[in-house]
Order: C-alpha cells, then sequence, then structure tokens
C-alpha cells in the first residue's frame, strides 16, 4: 500500500474508550483494517470525517480518534452527504450495517448511489441484527432461522452489491473482513474513487450468526480474476447476484469514472461552502421583482 | 362591511387560467398607484381544471386580512358564480365574456354587468385564449380609473425576460380591454385606482418569500427541502437564488433525509434549514431529536395545514403547536417561534438563525398556509439591524477541545471536522467529548446542561408577547399565527377591544403573559384548530384557563366579519 508520510501514526488514533465487541467479532478486522488505512492516508482530524449508524457497527466511532458523528439508525448516508456537500474537502466516510442502509435505510441509500456523491461507504454485513441481539435482516437468507423468525425467514435476501450497482453507484467492491491487508487497500481505493464508493465487507457475527462465520467466509469466498472487466455494469450485475459455495466474489465488481455530485455544484466549484462564514446579504435587488 | 375604505377586487375561473398571476398584476399595479394591497386565494389540489379564486383588496391604508364580500369581480366561468355566490355584493360589478352563457339569475338585480369580448379580444392581441384574463384586467383598470401605462410598464417588467414578443402581445391584450371598456361603458368608469400623493416603493410579498429572503438575508447556506404544500415556493424560491448567492439548495429523497442533510451540513459549519408542512415534519421528528442531543444548529420550518394524515393540502390550519412543541422522545431543548403575517416571518427566519447557533438547538419556525400563500404589500424588509452571531464557535483547533464541556449556561464551543479538534457528535448519550457514555454523572450532566440552554435564552432574549390596541380594554383577543391580520383589521371598528399576539411558543413568555391576562375584564382565545391548543399552554404555563374559545377548523381563515361579530355579541352582553 502507498503510504504518503508519516504525519499520522498509529497512535494519534488510539481512543481512550475499548472496543467493546464479541471477541472474534469481524468488526474488529474493519477497524484495523480502516485504521491501517488511515495512517497509510494521513487521514486526521484536519482532512477526514467519520460518520456511522446504529448497530454494533456504529461504535466504531468511540475507537478512532477521528471527529466523527454517531447519527441515527438508517439515517448516516444522508447525514454524510450533507457533510460532503457543506466541506467537499473532506475524506467522508459511513460505516454503515446491513440493517441499517438496506432496510431502515434503504430508501436513502439507493438515492445517494444514483447521485454519486463522493463518499465511502463500509457496510459492515453481518446478515443479522446483531445490536438488538439477533433478529433477522434484509442479508439473511431465505429459512434463516433467528428471534424474528423462529420457523425460518420468508423474505428473501437482497445483495447490497446488486443493488448498489443497480442504482447507480460507480465504486462496488466486497471482502471478507478479516482479509485486513486486503481490506486497507480497497478502503484507500474507495476514498480515492470520485464518486461514490460501496463496500459490501463480509463481517462475522460470533455471537448471533453460525451461518456466515469466519469459516464459512475462509472457504466461500475467491477473488474476482485478474482479467475481470469492473467497466460492465450488466456483466457487474450478473456477478453480484452470485453467492453460495465457493461462489462468493470478492474484489470490485464496479467501477466507472463520471462526475461526482458535488463536482457538479457551481457554487463549490472554488471552494467548499464553509470555507466562508455566513454572510449578511443583500436583498435590494430581488426586492425588485416583488414590486 | 364597516371598512368602506377598502376596495375588493376578485377573479375566480379554472384552475390552470392563470388567476393567481392575473391577482397579482393588480396587486403589483395598485402598489405602485401608492396604494396597500392583500391578496387572498382559494384554490382545490388540483393543478387543471377545478375552481380558483383570488380576492385583491385594495386600500389607501395597511390591509391585513380578506373580506366576505367583493365588489368587483372578473367571472371567468359558472362556478365563479355558484360557489361565491354569498360573497357579491348586490350592487358589484361584473365583468364576463359576453360570448359565454352565464347564469345570472341569482345575482342581485343592482350589479352591474359589463359583458365584453374577452376571447375575441384575446385573439385579436394575437395571444391565446388564456390571455382573456389580461384583457379582463385591462377593463377592470380602465373602469375603475388607472392609467394604462402602468399596467404596460408592469407587464414588460414581469415578462421582460420571456422576449419582446410576449410582451407585447400582452401589452396589446391589455390595451384591448381597455379601449374596449372606454369606448362602451365610459359613463360607468370610476375613481378608485388614481394615484397617491404619496407612493412609497413597496414589495407584495406571502410568507414563503419572506422566508426564503430572510434566510438568504441571514447568510444561509445550506438547505435541504422537500416538496410539500403549503411550503413548496420556499424551495422554488431558494433554487433559482443559489447561485446567485453562493448557498446549495438540494431536492432530498424524503424529509427524513432532508433533516439528516442539513444536520449534516450544520455539523460541518453551514448555516443551514429544511422546511415542511406537518406531514414532512412527522418524518423528521426523529431528526430533531438528533440535532438537539448533537447540539447542532437547525432551523426547521414547519407550514400548517388542516388536518391529520393528507387533510386538506391547499388549505390552512393551525394544528401543529402542540405537535412541534412536543414531538420526539425524551427530554431536549427546543426553540418554537410563530409568524403571524409575512413581516414576521421574514424577521423570526432571519433570528431562527443565531437563535440555532448561540444555543445550538432546532429552532422551529410555525407558518400557515394563510400567510404562505397570501400577498401583502409592505415596505422593503429592513436588515440594517440584523448582524449574523454564530454564538460560541470555532474552526480553529483549540489547545483542549471538549464538545460537550459543561458551563453555567449550558452553551459549548461548537467546532467542525477539518478544524483539528477532536469530538464525537454522538446520538447516544455522551461525555464531555463526545464518547459513548452510561455514567450517572454524565447522563445527569450532560441533559441538565442541554436543558439549561433554554432558561438561558428565555433571559437573554425578549420572548414577550405584542399588546395591540388600549392598555385596558373591555375585551382582549389572545390568538397567534396568520390570525393575527383579521384580528387587526376587525379592531379598527372596535376602540375597547385589544389583541395579545404571541410568536415565542417556547420558551413561553409565562409571565409577560399572565401579566397582560391577569388584568383583563374579558378574554377571547381565537385559533384555527379544534381543541384551542394555545389557550391550553397559556394554562398550563399561566394556570389562566381561557373559557370562551371562538375556533374554526374548515381550512379558511377568520374573516374580519365573523370576528366582529362575535366581538358584538361578546359586547352586547
Ligand atoms: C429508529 C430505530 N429503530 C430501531 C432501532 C433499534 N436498532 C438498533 S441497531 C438495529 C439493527 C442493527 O442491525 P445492523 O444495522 O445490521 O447493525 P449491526 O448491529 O448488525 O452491526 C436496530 C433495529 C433504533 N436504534 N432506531
Ligand atoms: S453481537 Fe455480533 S456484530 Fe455485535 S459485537 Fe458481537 S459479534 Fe460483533
Amino acid at each position: 500500500m502507498f503510504y504518503k508520510n508519516k504525519m499520522t501514526l498509529i497512535t494519534d488514533l488510539t481512543t481512550s474508550c475499548s472496543p467493546t465487541w464479541c471477541p472474534g467479532c469481524g468488526d474488529f478486522a474493519i477497524w484495523a483494517a480502516f485504521k491501517n488505512a488511515a495512517v497509510a492516508q494521513d487521514w486526521n482530524n484536519l482532512n477526514t470525517v467519520l460518520t456511522a449508524g446504529i448497530g454494533c457497527h456504529g461504535h466504531l466511532l468511540n475507537y478512532v480518534k477521528i471527529a466523527s458523528v454517531e447519527g441515527l439508525h438508517g439515517r448516516a448516508i444522508p447525514l454524510a452527504t450533507g457533510i460532503k456537500m457543506a466541506n467537499s474537502r473532506l475524506n467522508v466516510f459511513v460505516f454503515t450495517g446491513d440493517g441499517d442502509s438496506l432496510a431502515e435505510g434503504g430508501n436513502h441509500f439507493i438515492n445517494a448511489c444514483r447521485r454519486n456523491h463522493d463518499i465511502t461507504v463500509i457496510l459492515h454485513d453481518n446478515a443479522i441484527y446483531a445490536l438488538t441481539t439477533g433478529q433477522t435482516s434484509p442479508r439473511s437468507p431465505h429459512g434463516f432461522k433467528s428471534k424474528s423468525t423462529p420457523s425460518g425467514n420468508i423474505d428473501e435476501p437482497i445483495s447490497p452489491v446488486s443493488l448498489a450497482i443497480a442504482s447507480g453507484a460507480t465504486f462496488v467492491a466486497r471482502e471478507y473482513a478479516s482479509h485486513i491487508p486486503q481490506l486497507s487497500e480497497l478502503i484507500v481505493k474507495a476514498n480515492d474513487h470520485k464518486g461514490i464508493a460501496i463496500i459490501d465487507v463480509l463481517q462475522p457475527c460470533v455471537s448471533f450468526s453460525d451461518l456466515y462465520t469466519h469459516d464459512f467466509y475462509q472457504q466461500n469466498t475467491y477473488y474476482l480474476s485478474k482479467d475481470y472487466d469492473a467497466t460492465n455494469q450488466t456483466k457487474a450485475f450478473e456477478k453480484s447476484l452470485e453467492w453460495g459455495e465457493k461462489q462468493i466474489p470478492l474484489g470490485i465488481f464496479y467501477q466507472v469514472e463520471k462526475p461526482s455530485y458535488e463536482d457538479q455544484i457551481i457554487q463549490i466549484a472554488q471552494r467548499p461552502l464553509v470555507d466562508k462564514p455566513p454572510t449578511k446579504k443583500d436583498l435590494s435587488e430581488i426586492f425588485k421583482k416583488y414590486s | 362591511m364597516e371598512n368602506q375604505d377598502i376596495f375588493r377586487l376578485s377573479i375566480g375561473g379554472q384552475a390552470g387560467q392563470g388567476i393567481k398571476a392575473t391577482g397579482l398584476l393588480l396587486a403589483k399595479i395598485a402598489t405602485r398607484l401608492g396604494k396597500h394591497v392583500y391578496t387572498y386565494s382559494e384554490f382545490p389540489s388540483l393543478i387543471k381544471g377545478g375552481h380558483n379564486l383570488i380576492q385583491v383588496s385594495i386600500s389607501k391604508e395597511q390591509v391585513f386580512a380578506p373580506s366576505k364580500s367583493t365588489d368587483f369581480w372578473i367571472t371567468l366561468d359558472q362556478n365563479t358564480l355558484n360557489v361565491h355566490l354569498a360573497e357579491f355584493q348586490d350592487s358589484c360589478s361584473i365583468i364576463f365574456d359576453e360570448e359565454k352563457n352565464y347564469d345570472f339569475t341569482r345575482i342581485n338585480k343592482k350589479a352591474n354587468l359589463f359583458p365584453i369580448p374577452l376571447s375575441k379580444l384575446s385573439k385579436d392581441a394575437g395571444g391565446s385564449q388564456i390571455m382573456s384574463n389580461t384583457v379582463a384586467l385591462g377593463v377592470a383598470i380602465a373602469l375603475l380609473g388607472a392609467d394604462l401605462q402602468i399596467f404596460k410598464d408592469l407587464l414588460l417588467d414581469e415578462f421582460g425576460s420571456k422576449g419582446e414578443e410576449t410582451v407585447k402581445v400582452n401589452q396589446l391584450a391589455a390595451q384591448n380591454g381597455y379601449t374596449y371598456a372606454l369606448e362602451h361603458f365610459a359613463e360607468k368608469k370610476k375613481n378608485i385606482l388614481f394615484k397617491e400623493d404619496v407612493v412609497e416603493q413597496k414589495i407584495v410579498v406571502n410568507a414563503n418569500d419572506a422566508v426564503a429572503l430572510g434566510a438568504i438575508a441571514a447568510g444561509l447556506q445550506f438547505a435541504a427541502i422537500y416538496p410539500m404544500s403549503p411550503i413548496s415556493n420556499i424551495l422554488h424560491i431558494l433554487a433559482s437564488n443559489q447561485e446567485k448567492f453562493g448557498f446549495i439548495y438540494k431536492q432530498p429523497e424524503d424529509e427524513i433525509a432532508a433533516i439528516n442533510m442539513a444536520i449534516g451540513a450544520s455539523l460541518a459549519g453551514a448555516r443551514s434549514m429544511t422546511a415542511t408542512s406537518g406531514g414532512g415534519f412527522g418524518l423528521m421528528v426523529e431528526g430533531l431529536g438528533l440535532a438537539a442531543m448533537t447540539e447542532t444548529p437547525i432551523v426547521v420550518i414547519d407550514g400548517m395545514r388542516p388536518g391529520p394524515a393528507t387533510g386538506l393540502p391547499t388549505w390552512s390550519g393551525q394544528g401543529d403547536l402542540r405537535f412541534v412543541l412536543h414531538a420526539h422522545q425524551g427530554d431536549f431543548p427546543r426553540i418554537v417561534l410563530a409568524a403571524g403575517d409575512p413581516l414576521e416571518a421574514f424577521y423570526l427566519t432571519m433570528q431562527a438563525f443565531n437563535l440555532a447557533d448561540k444555543y445550538q438547538t432546532p429552532v422551529i419556525v410555525l407558518i400557515d398556509k394563510n400567510i404562505c400563500e397570501h400577498d401583502q404589500s409592505m415596505p422593503f424588509f429592513d436588515t440594517a439591524n440584523y448582524a449574523i452571531d454564530q454564538g460560541k464557535f470555532t474552526t480553529e483547533k483549540e489547545a483542549e477541545f471538549e464538545r460537550y464541556k459543561l458551563s453555567a449556561d449550558g452553551i459549548s464551543l461548537r467546532s467542525i471536522p477539518g478544524s483539528g479538534n477532536f469530538f464525537i457528535a454522538n446520538s447516544y448519550e455522551h461525555a464531555t467529548i463526545g464518547y459513548d457514555s452510561e455514567e450517572i454523572k454524565d447522563i445527569n450532566s450532560q441533559m441538565s446542561k442541554r436543558m439549561t440552554k433554554l432558561v438561558t435564552c428565555a433571559a437573554n432574549e425578549d420572548t414577550s408577547p405584542k399588546l395591540y390596541g388600549p392598555q385596558n380594554a373591555d375585551v382582549t383577543i389572545v390568538s397567534w399565527g396568520s390570525n393575527k391580520g383579521s384580528i387587526l383589521q376587525a379592531l379598527k371598528d372596535f376602540p375597547n377591544v385589544n389583541y395579545l399576539h404571541l410568536t415565542w411558543m417556547s420558551p413561553f413568555p409565562d409571565k409577560a403573559v399572565r401579566a397582560v391576562l391577569e388584568k383583563c375584564k374579558y378574554i377571547i382565545n381565537l385559533e384555527c384548530n379544534y381543541s384551542a391548543v394555545l389557550a391550553g399552554l397559556i394554562k398550563e404555563k399561566t394556570g389562566i384557563e381561557i373559557t370562551d374559545n371562538f375556533l374554526k377548523y374548515d381550512g379558511r381563515p377568520f374573516f374580519p366579519e365573523e370576528i366582529n361579530e362575535k366581538l358584538k355579541s361578546v359586547l352586547q352582553k
């Protein structure tokens, strides 16, 4: 991975809180991967902001010493897009869950993808509602038994990768949480990408899911081949539907260059909105239209 | 009608016939002649078809409210005669298209009928049917003694940007009507629209205009607003002015996104707002608490309309007061203001941005459809005394930054991501830096810190209501919001009645309200809702129970005539 400089040290990112995740939780790995990327890229309190929804994933904000916003369940994406529009210079990260972004915040997920806001969304995909102690999620497979589906889930799951591609996201990838170096690299690429980047991170929940375990992902994932064409949206969508034994692709499914939402706002072409404090405006010209 | 000095002209027709636009043209003509105007419109939630009406009240003095009856009519469909029959003055004048066979049998015989070939004159001008209203307005201003040139100048100002041809056709249509009227009805000409000796420059605005302009003037940087009646025009005005003034307007996917985007932008350091009506506010409730918990400034406009669910989209109501005062779980400080007319809407909006910044909490401004869409003439808004106040805020790196540091006034220093300062703007209860905390001392100290801000606000700001009319009166009316206009209009006929108008609902000016009401001989509480919510709030805050609640919840505003009747019946007792 490319190291920009040594300004930000891993110790600079350390907070006074210790993680409360269950031992073995995939969130530890995502945390580590993010911090490594932050050190490599010198993401710090001068250039970066983190946001999160509500879920086990959201606790991460307490463990990274970069200014952050813990929002509401499902609402981290509109919060992040508001931040990005106001200060387009910041690297804006969203840590979200599958319940957070596919159920409660599904509408925001779709619309942020189609608008191509220049943010990076790291979706902690544990196919379960973990913080609320184990109900079914939009990622849980048909037949899945959980506290809310004791006789088996009737709903069909949805893939965040398929949804993101269909919704017009311009960078869509998947990684397995414990592939820490690869995930770090992917997070860097996602942030470098102009426009929205969605990373579906397969994150085992060791407490509430014995279906999608570390073992399961270690055995059933594979990387997209070198000659895979990530610029073909139709092919990417087709690929995103793949899921099963030895059949879970990892890597960048889709990436295209398009102007980001923020690139197209004339008002911030020169400088971010918040570079200037609010100023009182003279309305005499407008008043004429009302007389 | 007691107020003989007000002249009322109404235009009725189908939706899509440009009824409201024609009324606004007349309002501007009258304003340019040095008059004051008030426009009142009624329309269903339809774009084409359906019945539309606009009433323009014109006077030498300021007009605050609509009237129940009209002196002069431009009738562009039969429905105008059917639906508004009771509003036709006995000796009113009626302009209509002579080619249409309208049924006038139910109209009083004393009425002056002006059959005009509107469609023909419109086509002669090279225009389409829709320009019949411009022809009719040409007729009206001829019969009312106005100068045609002032109309032509206005058409140039209004349509100039659409090209010379549009201006020419419109001016010709106006002229055709004007000339026809003078050729056929010269003897009926009255001298009403004459130029006043003093002509002050005025604007003709409604509260939607006022909110948008107030926000821009106050340095708005970001707005996310999902369309909804009656506030959609706020977003239209913001959208069309964003590049000129350098702020961003974003149409979000829903009201939940609207408030969360606005909170995000505010957290990043931008002056931010959103606006909606009751239904959309329902979706924003969750975000309101997020702003309060993270202590993020945000201005939320609620333009009220009647009824739960979809209710009556294009009518007016005041049923949201308790909703905005209590919306969201738990306790948190909120500032709630209510505007009674466009002027108040302008100044309260500007003030709302400073209050949000100073007290780092949501500020809600209530307006209602009755002022959102009814234009009034008034002097240019004066912003000379306004100064932006961002409160305790820094973009510089602080040596020891604690976002939620405890302080006597409850307000802590706010900063932004990217400043170098580390903090977590946390929707969970938190300790001073923002880390999650469930420690009893953090829970108690942070809650009391937040709530203290409201006490600080009440102490620092002038929240007192305004008393109109004599200090001591036989009857006192208490009310809020757009009722102000009709009450002030009605009060002109009652020197012994005064009016207590509230604009601050939270923090509530309990002492000031009690001081006035304690001394009153007889109190009438007047509101446009079923439950007399203000009376309830007054009882809760002051202990004073108002038993005479004069209420209306049919979507129509109070007319001065109704208040007049009410006052007469009370005074006769
Ligand atoms: C409006 C609202 N509804 C419900 C909840 C309760 N809740 C908290 S987290 C959560 C789901 C968590 O699932 P996910 O987003 O997948 O995150 P995870 O805990 O699995 O990381 C729910 C339902 C809430 N906090 N807010
Ligand atoms: S409940 Fe599951 S997701 Fe939450 S911390 Fe434990 S293992 Fe991780």
